[in-house]
Parts: C-alpha cells; sequence; structure tokens
C-alpha cells in the first residue's frame, strides 16, 4: 500500500507557554521549541504500522520551507521511505484551503492508495483533510481511531471518535483521505541516532510551477480567511489565586475543599 | 447579504442544543437575517424536529430519506450541496459531525471555509471578523473572512448564546425532492457504545482530575492516593488517555464523560475546551497547574500555580491528617 501523510512543524504546546510579543498582535516567536503536529505524529505511525503488515511505502509531505525539513527527517526517521517538501514564495500566506490545494496537487502527481493527515494543528482549524478529500474526489472521515485493511485492500473499516467515548464504524473505499486522532497507536520513539542516519537523504522540493498551480489559487492571494492578529480576551471572573508558601496554600485549600463539601 | 443557513443535529426526534446558537450565529453576522435551518433524516423525527426549529428560524427546509436516516456525512453533505443555493453562508456547529461534514462542504460550494470561530466582532458588507482560539486556548486571534462567494463556518458549541425573545413561527418546507441519487462511498456500520470502566465517574462527587501535567503513568498514583483520602474519584483528561495511562472511561470531556460534580479538583490540565465541555453543574473548580497562563485558571474557582506532582502528596498528607 502506497500512504501519503501530510505533516506540519508547529511551536510545540507541552513544550512552550504560547504568549503574545511586545507589540501584542503575534505570538512570541523567539525561542520558541518546535516539532511535528501531534496529530500528526500519530498519522505517520499509523502508516507505518499498516506498510508494515501489508508492505508498501510511506511518504510524508509538507508545505513550508527549509526550517520544515527537520520535521520531515524525523518522520523519515520514524520509517517513512520519503520525505516531499512543497516550497515557494507563492505558497505563503495560504489559508487552509490553500494548503489544501497545494497537497491536492502534489496527490494528484503520484499514486497513493490512503491520504493520512492528523486531525488538526495546534493553530489551525480541523479543515485540511476533509477539503482535500473533496478536492480530491476521495472519500473522507475524520477523528479516526481505528482503521484495519479489509481484505483485498480496496476499502477499510475505520472507527471514528464521537461523542461520549461512542465509536461509529463504516468502510470506505479506497483511495481515501483519514484525519487521525490521537491516541489511535503509540507512535514509536526517535534517537538523535535515528534522525542521524536520515540526515544526508535528499529531500526533494517542489514549487507552484512543478505543481501546476497558478499563483492567484494559493498563498495570500487566494487566501479567502486571513489572521489579522493574535490577542488574549480579557480575563473573565477568572480564579481566586492562591498565593503563598505551599504549606499556607495547602490549608487554606483544605479549608476550601471543606466549605465546598469536597472532604469526606 | 447572501442567505445564511444553520444545517441542525438532532437525536431521538430533539434538536441539539447547538440549535439555538447557530440562530444567535446567524442574526450576529446579520441582525435583519431571516436565518434558515436545514437539516435531514428519515420517518417521523425529522417533522418533529422541524415543529420544535419554528420557534428560532424563519424558515426550516427539511431533506428526508432512508438513506439519510443515519447522519452520514458524506450523504448529509451530497444532499446540502443538491438543496443549497451557491453563495450562502452556511453555520455547521464544531463537534464530530460537523468537523466530518463541513470542509469538503465548503470546497463542494466553492465557500470558504471557516473553523471553529468563537465570536464575531464585526461584518463589514461580505467582510466578517471572527475570533479564534488557537494553541489549545493560551491565545486568540482574530480572522477576517471573506463571505463574497459564499462560507461554510463552523461554530464552537456553547460560544454563542440563545436569543430570547418571542418565537419567530418559522415556516416548514420540504426539500426532499432537491436531492438526486447518492451512493455512499463510505458506508455506515454501526455505532460502538463506549464500555464501562471499574469506576463511573459520573457517579462521584468529588473528581481528583490529572492531565499532562502528571507527565508519567506511575504519578498517577499521587492522584489515587489524593482521590482515597479525599473519597473521591480519578478522572482525566485526553492526553492522559492517549498515553494509555488511565482507560477511556474516564477522560471528562467531549469525546469522553460529561460528569456533575459538587467538586473538580483539576491536576495539570490545561483547559481545553473539549475538556471544560464535560463538566456541567456549575462544579466548584480547584486548579492546579505551573503555567500562570493556562487557560484552565479563567474557569476555576480557585487556582494555584504549582507542579503538582509536588503540591498533590502536600495536599493529601492534610487531608489524611484532618481525618
Amino acid at each position: 500500500m502506497e500512504i501519503l501523510v501530510c505533516v506540519r512543524r508547529v511551536p510545540d504546546t507541552s513544550e512552550n507557554e504560547i504568549q503574545l510579543n511586545s507589540e501584542q498582535n503575534d505570538i512570541e516567536r523567539d525561542d520558541l521549541v518546535y516539532s511535528v503536529n501531534e496529530w500528526d505524529n500519530y498519522a505517520v505511525e499509523e502508516a507505518l504500522q499498516i506498510v508494515g503488515r501489508l508492505g508498501g511505502h510511506v511518504t510524508v509531505v509538507t508545505v513550508g520551507g527549509e526550517d520544515d525539513e527537520e520535521i520531515l527527517r524525523r518522520q523519515m526517521a520514524m520509517g517513512a521511505n520519503h520525505g516531499v517538501l512543497l516550497s515557494d514564495a507563492a505558497f505563503e500566506g495560504s489559508d487552509g484551503l490553500g494548503i489544501a490545494r497545494i497537497l491536492a496537487a502534489f496527490v494528484k502527481k503520484g499514486s497513493y492508495d490512503l491520504v493520512l493527515t492528523g486531525v488538526q494543528a495546534e493553530d489551525g482549524g480541523a479543515a485540511v483533510g476533509g477539503m482535500l478529500a473533496a478536492m480530491l474526489d476521495y472519500p473522507f472521515a475524520s477523528l479516526v481511531n481505528a482503521v484495519e485493511v479489509l481484505d483485498g485492500a480496496r476499502a477499510l473499516r475505520v472507527s471514528r471518535e464521537i461523542e461520549g467515548g461512542n465509536r461509529e464504524i463504516s468502510e470506505i473505499d479506497l483511495p481515501c483521505v483519514l484525519s487521525i486522532q490521537t491516541g489511535i497507536n503509540e507512535p514509536r520513539y526517535v534517537g538523535m541516532r535515528g534522525i542521524r542516519q536520515v540526515a544526508s537523504i535528499p529531500i526533494p522540493t517542489h514549487g507552484a510551477a512543478d505543481l501546476g498551480l497558478a499563483a492567484g489559487a494559493v498563498g495570500a492571494a487566494g487566501a479567502k480567511v486571513t489572521r489579522e492578529d493574535y490577542f488574549v480576551p480579557p480575563a473573565g471572573k477568572g480564579a481566586e489565586m492562591l498565593q503563598g508558601k505551599r504549606d499556607e496554600v495547602v490549608d487554606k485549600l483544605v479549608e476550601l475543599l471543606a466549605a465546598k463539601g469536597g472532604l469526606k | 447579504m447572501a442567505p445564511i443557513f444553520a444545517y441542525i443535529e438532532h437525536r431521538g426526534g430533539v434538536p441539539d442544543d447547538t440549535a439555538a446558537e447557530l440562530a444567535a450565529a446567524a442574526r450576529t453576522i446579520d441582525a435583519t437575517s431571516a436565518p434558515t435551518a436545514i437539516l435531514t433524516g428519515a420517518g417521523a423525527d425529522l417533522g418533529a424536529v422541524a415543529e420544535s426549529l419554528r420557534a428560532s428560524y424563519d424558515e426550516v427546509w427539511t431533506i428526508g430519506g432512508d438513506a439519510l436516516a443515519h447522519p452520514n456525512a458524506e450523504l448529509v453533505r451530497a444532499a446540502l450541496v443538491g438543496a443549497l443555493p451557491r453563495g450562502s453562508v452556511v453555520l455547521v456547529a464544531h463537534n464530530h459531525f460537523g468537523m466530518d461534514m463541513a470542509p469538503g462542504l465548503a470546497v463542494r460550494m466553492q465557500a470558504a471555509m471557516v473553523s471553529d470561530i468563537l465570536g464575531i466582532e464585526a461584518v463589514d458588507g461580505t467582510s466578517m471578523r471572527a475570533v479564534r482560539q488557537e494553541f489549545g486556548g493560551q491565545v486568540s486571534a482574530h480572522v477576517r473572512c471573506d463571505l463574497s462567494a459564499g462560507a461554510v463556518v463552523t461554530v464552537r458549541p456553547g460560544a454563542f448564546k440563545p436569543a430570547g425573545g418571542a418565537p419567530v413561527n418559522g415556516r416548514v418546507v420540504d426539500k426532499s425532492s432537491a436531492i438526486g441519487a447518492i451512493a455512499a462511498r463510505r458506508r455506515y456500520i454501526e455505532t460502538v457504545v463506549a464500555e464501562a470502566g471499574d469506576v463511573d465517574i459520573t457517579k462521584h462527587s468529588v473528581l481528583v482530575s490529572v492531565g499532562r501535567g502528571i507527565q508519567d503513568q506511575e504519578n498517577v498514583a499521587l492522584a489515587e492516593a489524593l482521590a482515597e483520602a479525599l473519597g473521591a474519584a480519578v478522572s482525566c483528561s485526553r492526553p492522559v488517555v492517549d498515553a494509555k495511562w488511565l482507560e477511556k472511561s474516564r477522560q471528562v470531556g467531549t469525546s469522553g464523560q460529561t460528569v456533575k460534580p459538587k467538586v473538580y479538583l483539576a491536576c495539570g490540565i490545561s483547559g481545553a475546551f473539549q475538556h471544560l465541555a464535560g463538566l456541567k453543574g456549575s462544579p466548584f473548580i480547584v486548579a492546579v497547574n505551573k503555567n500562570p497562563k493556562a487557560p484552565i485558571f479563567q474557569y476555576a474557582d480557585v487556582g494555584i500555580v504549582d507542579d503538582v506532582l509536588e503540591f498533590i502528596p502536600a495536599l493529601t498528607e492534610k487531608v489524611r491528617a484532618r481525618s
């Protein structure tokens, strides 16, 4: 099975406190630690497990710049066979629709049985996978938390996460696009050594012309949704913050819990 | 301004809570709009839902058919593409169904796709300024959306307050004939109901809930010790289940359990909206988190900036000493 996984490099929210910059119009980008978007990492692991069972190849692709090569290499160190960078000045300022167009153009150049994305990105809207599927006219399922390849490899049985911890089970024809939910598997660990081993593998880059994309369809020119600024909304009532030495804080909290019926 | 539609989910003949919220969002986009509810389904339920939506929508379009008995996003999308006029603004709840259905609808309608909005600050002609949250709610963003070719807008559940006021007594219109034959390449098989766990967190009045800040499976024992001292149960947020440190039945949130405790101790939980949406009944919320900017502090009654791995044992000791 030939599987393409669309990945993104994002500021890692488990490593950073995301704060506003001094102009109060963007997030503070100095000293941010970046990593592969958490959902995408599960998607790559799922692709590797499918190929491990059935054979085939996993390609990881991202839309971005030189800095984004590091996450492609990280996913290649996990076991992805190929990494591809889609990069062009014309792509800058793309909204989700533009990103989906760029990815769709790349998918059409190849021959993939299955395309995976993460459910969402840390700074995204959980929409690229669904838009990509519609552009390719492939069936789509979101929030996928289990995948089974059916006999003959012409369809999948997938489980979607729905409300209340319940699961919606469907069969979906290949080729298709799935957006993968966290928790579907346990992504394998990647050590520095693994990353060094793939450090010199060339990563092909495709631009707008290679993909046959008109400049106006992508990038800022094609964007219908534009982020104007970041802000922190005025706080509501907020919590009453208990301050002081830990001992004093614990004492205050125990009193509060007693008053609110939190003690036995 | 383009006509505004709201796609309404329903269950057992009753519209989802988001039905009235989407009506409020439609009237925020255009105060003079006469928003239309559009719903799909089969059988008598459809009529019952339509009847109850007349109160908040000027028009209610129903699309009925046996194939639409289960809300398969692929079939619903095809039905909507058949029925909706091009250039419409279509509102959909940003939930498990909306995330599945809406993005493809935007592409099929050649419209803008605007995801997961919490507010609308201004609409100037066909340009809408909306509010989103990013990075797990740590920061918000203003987004400018071009509605000139229509838009599919997903709206965060709970973000818009249903408007009060007199019922509008809308008209119900059957649009079932507007759709042609739809063949599904994704076929619904069944719904698997979540397995009950060893502990039913919905039955407890005090919950000690742990999040990513607990850092390791071994540390879950710290929360268990506190829960025992308090006569409480241990619950958790999604990352703890993803890491397999606790079973799914312990998860509070839209994808897990909805709980109504009296007291909720959120330990190392950042406070993503999917988590908070599982907390009902206005519990007394205590948040302990080492990040003073964690969104949970906006929702908690009492906040403590500390490392949960050190704070929980200190609290456990004090609680034990009291009893």
